[in-house]
């Protein structure tokens, strides 16, 4: 008895490795980032763009409002692409965009803002991208809606008109 | 007195060397075991992609500060989760991975002390 039982045991055993290996085969091996939200903004300080002094995060955020911070860069081809959408979303008032120019130099990234308008209250120059791996971005462009110091959704890649007016609903 | 002033400096010179050479041993030894995450099979250690550039910048910046490996581990598992690590940790999604391979062992030695049980019988 004790005998037949073994070769029906280790055969199961071997059938369930199988299957568990074949359905693994089937798994997309290609890492899709998780879109980590309702996490609190990370303290960090950063250089400002235009006035050469170094802020901390605190002086940044206040409660109450909402913010969009969006990591972009001159050299980044769909940034070009979402600018228009950030434009619009800059004119209304119940949101602040803060921009994070990623590995970018000032010359570029002022002449892609004089060609296609400055939405941005304020701009971090983040020349080493230190502070685009503080937030936990993955490269350019990245947008993280923020309220009360939470980040309450994170967009990777552009924004387009479907993401834009999910924010506007968002920010009613 | 000279010669003391001399050797004291370049106890100096050496030491810094000895310090600076040991965040780059570790620098390494972080990024081996740090996933780039936008490079597909690739350590942060291997790739020249902007983001893993970034990486080996702030394990620099922390390793400056003080931070020790595990914190380190922990600063970038905190912003990009357990997938960033090689060495994936023990939890509820990886336990399989940690256990198998002992029941694996553990059966297979069954098995082999089993039949050299009965052949000796």
């Amino acid at each position: 008895m004790k005998n037949k039982l073994l070769p029906i045991f280790i055969t199961s055993i071997f059938i369930i490795i199988f299957i568990f290996f074949y359905k693994g085969l089937q798994n997309s091996n290609i890492y899709t980032p998780e879109a980590k939200i309702n996490n609190k903004i990370p303290s960090f300080s950063g250089e400002l763009f235009f006035k050469d002094k170094i802020i901390n995060s605190s002086d940044f955020f206040k409660l109450d409002q909402f913010y969009l911070l969006n990591i972009w860069s001159s050299w980044c081809v769909p940034c070009r692409e979402e600018h228009p959408l950030l434009m619009n979303l800059g004119k209304n008032n119940n949101i602040e965009l803060i921009g994070i120019n990623y590995k970018d130099t000032k010359i570029n990234a002022k002449n892609f803002l004089s060609e296609l308008g400055n939405p941005y209250r304020k701009i971090i120059f983040d020349k080493k991208g230190v502070n685009a791996i503080e937030w936990g971005a993955y490269g350019v462009p990245e947008s993280f809606l923020i309220k009360d110091g939470i980040i309450i959704k994170r967009y990777i890649g552009p924004l387009n008109q479907k993401l834009f007016s999910e924010i506007n609903q968002l920010i009613k | 007195m000279k010669i003391l002033k001399l050797s004291f400096i370049f106890l100096l010179i050496f030491s810094f060397n000895s310090l600076k050479a040991s965040n780059v041993d570790m620098n390494s030894k972080i990024t081996k075991n740090l996933r780039c995450l936008i490079c597909q099979g690739q350590s942060v250690y291997d790739s020249d992609s902007e983001f893993a550039i970034s990486i080996k910048v702030i394990v620099d910046k922390k390793l400056e500060e003080g931070f020790s490996e595990n914190q380190i581990y922990d600063f970038f598992k905190e912003k990009y989760g357990d997938w960033i690590l090689y060495d994936p940790v023990l939890n509820k999604n990886t336990y399989i991975l940690w256990l198998l391979p002992i029941l694996i062992f553990l059966i297979g030695g069954a098995i082999i002390s089993k039949t050299f049980i009965i052949k000796k019988k």
